[in-house]
């Protein structure tokens, strides 16, 4: 006998699905921003090439590119407060592996966008006057963040998919939504393609934005 | 007359690591004068040049450029953070890439030292900026970027960058060098026209006929060191070393008499 679908259940639970969506986009925009700033901090200190800097910050972002993004989440969660012997409230625990995750890629990223510029561009500044600050501030970033912000938006997009592993500590986004209404529903089928469908129709918009974006500093 | 030297270099070392790029180079430019100088690739003429501005930072010897005195013997003469700054916005340099700023346009490429460096009014600095681009001949394209202009265009823009902080000093590292033959000339001829208005100017070139007319003082550099100097047609003409005589049968008829 083939499998009957019936997606009416799946609706009956729209209040969960709409919890759930905010709740993940909640968690994307949040670690999105955290690891902004972190990256820009970080790429920014990566500039001084001094060792004392450089160093911890090259092991903290090849750390966290080396290690499983859900064993992060998990470490955070149940590890990181016996090690600091602190109570972190849930959610904050489960955002901080994400957070530092998308920090260490926005590292990256800034210190790329940085180092891409001409030579030229820094020697010019340098022989017309120009202090670090004012070369940075009116010549450098902004040919720099052009650059930046394509790769930012593409890891951002993975960062939002990425939160769908937050389901391993019971945060409740998207996917444990999802797994809780199979709990009630035993209807696994509907509800994963919905939770899928649900990513894609957020990220598809997203992902021709950053093309679009791609192309445009391409000019 | 000491007043009257605008740079004077004494015993001007640079060294990377192990290789000496500059060996001990001594130079004197009077207020006004237009030194040039020539030398085979690798003869360490650019990075003399670069060393002037502190672009690159001597290993050793003195340098001085108007009122301002370095010894790199002593550490603690070598300027640093805006103390550098500032001595470097005294003067202009221009590069064999040009090395405009992309994001702006020629005007706002001129404006780019006063507006910055100097933190002169937007106003002020743009009608410095667009009378040194009718100068240079560009009156009609303060509005095109970079991409938009040719190779002698971007590099006459940026000698007006160059100029609008009004330097004591003018470094050319190359400038048209990686010019199309063509273009090289609208280039030399504004050049050419600093000279004639009094420019103090050091230049790396390889464009023997400017050298010829338009310098006071022409340097000849090999394996970082200055093998021999004197006036323009001397030099040029009668050159007394052997090296210089060498290097310049590359350039054999190329160089015309002065008229």
């Amino acid at each position: 006998m083939p499998y009957k679908w019936d997606f009416s259940l799946v609706v009956n639970y729209a209040h969960f699905w709409v919890k759930g969506l905010a709740v993940t986009l909640a968690y994307s925009a949040g670690t999105v921003l955290g690891g902004l700033i972190i990256g820009v901090i970080c790429g920014m200190l990566l500039l001084y090439r001094r060792r004392w800097v450089t160093l911890p910050i090259h092991f903290y972002v090849e750390l966290f590119r080396c290690t499983p993004l859900l064993v992060q989440i998990v470490w955070f969660y149940f590890a990181l407060p016996i090690v600091l012997q602190v109570e972190l409230p849930a959610w904050f625990a489960a955002g901080i592996g994400l957070t530092l995750y998308m920090g260490a890629f926005s590292t990256e990223i800034f210190r790329g966008g940085i180092i891409s510029i001409d030579k030229g561009q820094w020697q010019a500044s340098r022989a017309l006057g120009m202090t670090g600050g004012e070369m940075m501030r009116h010549i450098i970033l902004p040919q720099a963040i052009k650059r930046m912000v394509p790769p930012f938006v593409n890891q951002s997009i993975i960062q939002l998919k990425n939160t769908s592993l937050l389901y391993v500590v019971a945060i409740p986004d998207l996917m444990y939504t999802g797994s809780i209404i199979v709990s009630d529903t035993f209807r696994p089928l509907e509800v994963y393609t919905s939770v899928a469908i649900a990513y894609f129709v957020v990220l598809y918009p997203l992902t021709l934005w950053a093309a679009r974006l791609e192309a445009r500093v391409d000019q | 007359m000491t007043n009257d030297v605008m740079v004077r270099v004494e015993g001007l070392r640079k060294s990377y690591g192990a290789v000496e790029a500059v060996r001990g180079v001594s130079l004197d430019v009077r207020r006004g004068q237009a030194v040039v100088i020539i030398g085979p690739s690798g003869c360490g003429k650019s990075t003399f040049l670069r060393c002037i501005n502190l672009l690159e930072e001597p290993s050793a010897g003195t340098l001085q450029v108007g009122e301002r005195s370095i010894d790199f013997g002593k550490r603690h003469t070598m300027p640093r953070g805006r103390d550098l700054a500032r001595f470097r916005a005294r003067i202009g340099m221009v590069f064999q890439q040009f090395d405009l700023f992309p994001h702006m346009t020629a005007l706002r490429n001129v404006m780019s030292g006063p507006v910055i460096v100097k933190k002169m009014p937007t106003a002020q600095a743009e009608a410095i900026a667009r009378d040194l681009l009718a100068k240079v001949g560009l009156g009609a394209f303060t509005e095109r970027y970079p991409r938009e202009l040719s190779g002698g265009q971007q590099q006459r823009v940026a000698i007006a960058r160059a100029m609008a902080m009004e330097p004591q000093l003018m470094l050319f590292d190359e400038v048209t060098s990686a010019l199309d033959p063509e273009l090289v000339g609208e280039v030399l001829d504004v050049m050419k026209q600093l000279a004639a208005e009094g420019t103090t100017m050091i230049v790396v070139t390889h464009e023997m006929n400017f050298a010829r007319d338009v310098a006071d003082h022409v340097v000849v550099m090999d394996g970082g060191q200055v093998v021999e100097h004197g006036a323009a047609e001397e030099v040029l003409l009668q050159p007394k070393n052997p090296r210089t005589q060498a290097f310049l049968s590359r350039f054999h008829g190329s160089i015309a008499a002065r008229t």
